[in-house]
């Protein structure tokens, strides 16, 4: 599950970098959200990274 | 961009421009070295023939199928058209290059060159899956990577597409800037890499019942080394070629391209020697090699806009991250990646493209908003690139599987899938001693 949510963050973040370049002229707004973007993104990848890391005793 | 200054390129250029791409193969041979002398003696004959069948099918793939997605900036492509701009997603070329002019000509060039190139993206994530992959699905993984991923997204950034085109269309800078395949390689074999690792899982033996990792060494450092100095070569007529093909430089602007590749892998290379050194008390010669390769890859990005002050300093901060991304992978996030892939391509090439976006428009060559077309670039490799690599990958996992049987990886990968070993007169393998 938690990688499932990883994953579609990082389409959810990917998807608010577009968004904010076409719906957004001005420089700053538009920056702030491709930012937000990006930093939804890191979100996404630091769930997935942590759905791989078995619990204490889990085998691979 | 040569492609579209004219269509008739001067014979000279174009004749030094194919004597550049054909130095490409020693990067993938040096990989191919690479990946051989990381992994374990007992799947080095495997690591090899992998090697070469993967180069061989992505060739194929990319020839077949491939470049018709790819494309060439100027020539057909499908385009949507989001808010009144136009949003080229995708290219619109026959199978097979027909029609195409075999003539020296840009896109023929670009073909040859980008030839090679997906050989290089589809060898990386073998140097992460080493010692327990298997050859069907690995000639599956690449072509999958040759036919979509690699030409997809290559379309956008070198064949005219969205991301190209973030500068005329949303004026960010010259667009997304990557000349010599930092992201259509590197990142996308990078990432692929770190797909690959996660679904096959770490080595049997990599990490105890409490999650410490073990260290396996590689087989042969020999080959490491002399794999890096081959990749060197290979790097220096893939950054060249890529300046002329994608970056609009002229054949004196090489001379440039040629020193910051070199000072940025020296760079790097030699700090994490450093890294090592002060980390481990020794300096570590694998960790040291992918402080090379990462070099490489990061000056990739823009190194005919370099200065070569900024290449030294790209260099600097590549060999750290590396380094120390090595360890946290390996230690932190359970990543077992014996040929440090993940670090050496993705990471590498992440840093990279953000340092094109902030030193490439230093000084007289300043355009605002470069920085910001990098970030758009990056967020698309993580956002859209990762989350696709991996279905694709996953999805192939459950129709083919990837991971070899146990028996099979103590075994090894030579004798298991060749019935023949790599070294016959050597058969001691140390970890068969270990307690499992």
């Amino acid at each position: 599950m938690m990688k499932l949510v990883g994953f579609l963050l990082l389409l959810a973040g990917w998807f608010l970098v577009l968004a904010a370049l076409e719906m957004l002229s001005a420089s700053t707004p538009r920056v702030l959200f491709v930012i937000a973007g990006f930093a939804i993104e890191v979100l996404g990848l630091a769930l997935v990274f942590r759905a791989y890391i078995p619990e204490p005793g889990e085998e691979r | 961009m040569i492609a579209q200054a004219s269509p008739f390129v001067p014979e000279i250029t174009s004749a030094l421009c194919l004597v550049c791409i054909l130095l490409v193969p020693l990067a993938v041979v040096g990989l191919a070295v690479l990946t051989n002398g990381l992994g374990k003696s007992r799947g080095a004959a495997h690591a090899m023939l992998a090697s070469m069948c993967v180069i061989g099918v992505a060739a194929i793939a990319f020839i077949a199928v491939g470049f018709s997605w790819e494309g060439f900036a100027g020539r057909a492509s499908h385009v949507i058209t989001i808010g009144g701009k136009p949003w080229d997603w995708i290219a619109q070329q026959p199978f097979f290059l027909r029609g195409l002019p075999l003539n020296g000509s840009p896109v023929s060039l670009s073909v040859v060159l980008q030839m090679f190139a997906v050989g290089i993206a589809a060898q990386i994530p073998l140097n992460a899956a080493a010692d327990r992959w298997r050859l069907g699905p690995i000639c599956a993984s690449a072509t999958v990577l040759a036919v979509w991923t690699y030409p997809l997204f290559a379309h956008w950034v070198w064949g005219g597409g969205w991301l190209a085109q973030l500068g005329v269309i949303y004026g960010l800078g010259r667009g997304f800037l990557d000349t010599g395949g930092a992201s259509t390689i590197n990142a996308v074999g990078g990432l692929t890499a770190l797909s690959l690792v996660w679904i096959v899982g770490p080595r049997s033996g990599k990490y105890s019942p409490e999650g410490m990792p073990v260290g396996i060494p590689g087989h042969n450092l020999v080959n490491v080394v002399f794999g890096c100095l081959l990749a060197w070569a290979g790097w220096l007529g893939l950054n060249s070629a890529g300046a002329m093909l994608f970056g609009a430089s002229t054949p004196s602007g090489l001379v440039l391209v040629e020193i910051n590749t070199t000072l940025c892998a020296a760079a790097s290379a030699l700090v994490a020697l450093v890294v090592t050194r002060i980390r481990f008390g020794k300096p570590d010669a694998s960790i040291t090699a992918n402080g090379w390769i990462g070099g490489l890859v990061a000056s990739s990005a823009a190194t005919a806009m370099l200065r070569p002050a900024a290449a030294i300093l790209v260099g600097l901060i590549t060999g750290v991250l590396v380094a120390l991304s090595v360890e946290w992978l390996e230690l932190w996030l359970r990543i077992d990646d014996p040929g440090g892939a993940v670090s050496a391509h993705a990471v590498a090439a992440i840093w990279g493209l953000l340092a094109a976006g902030i030193f490439a428009g230093m000084g007289s060559q300043s355009v605002p908003g470069q920085w910001l077309a990098q970030l758009v670039g990056i967020a698309t490799l993580i956002g859209f690139v990762l989350p696709m690599t991996f279905g694709l990958n996953w999805a192939l996992n459950r129709i083919l599987p990837y991971r070899v049987e146990s028996d099979g990886e103590r075994q090894g990968m030579d004798l298991h899938e060749l019935g023949a070993g790599a070294y016959p007169e050597f058969m001691v393998h140390s970890d068969e001693f270990f307690q499992r």
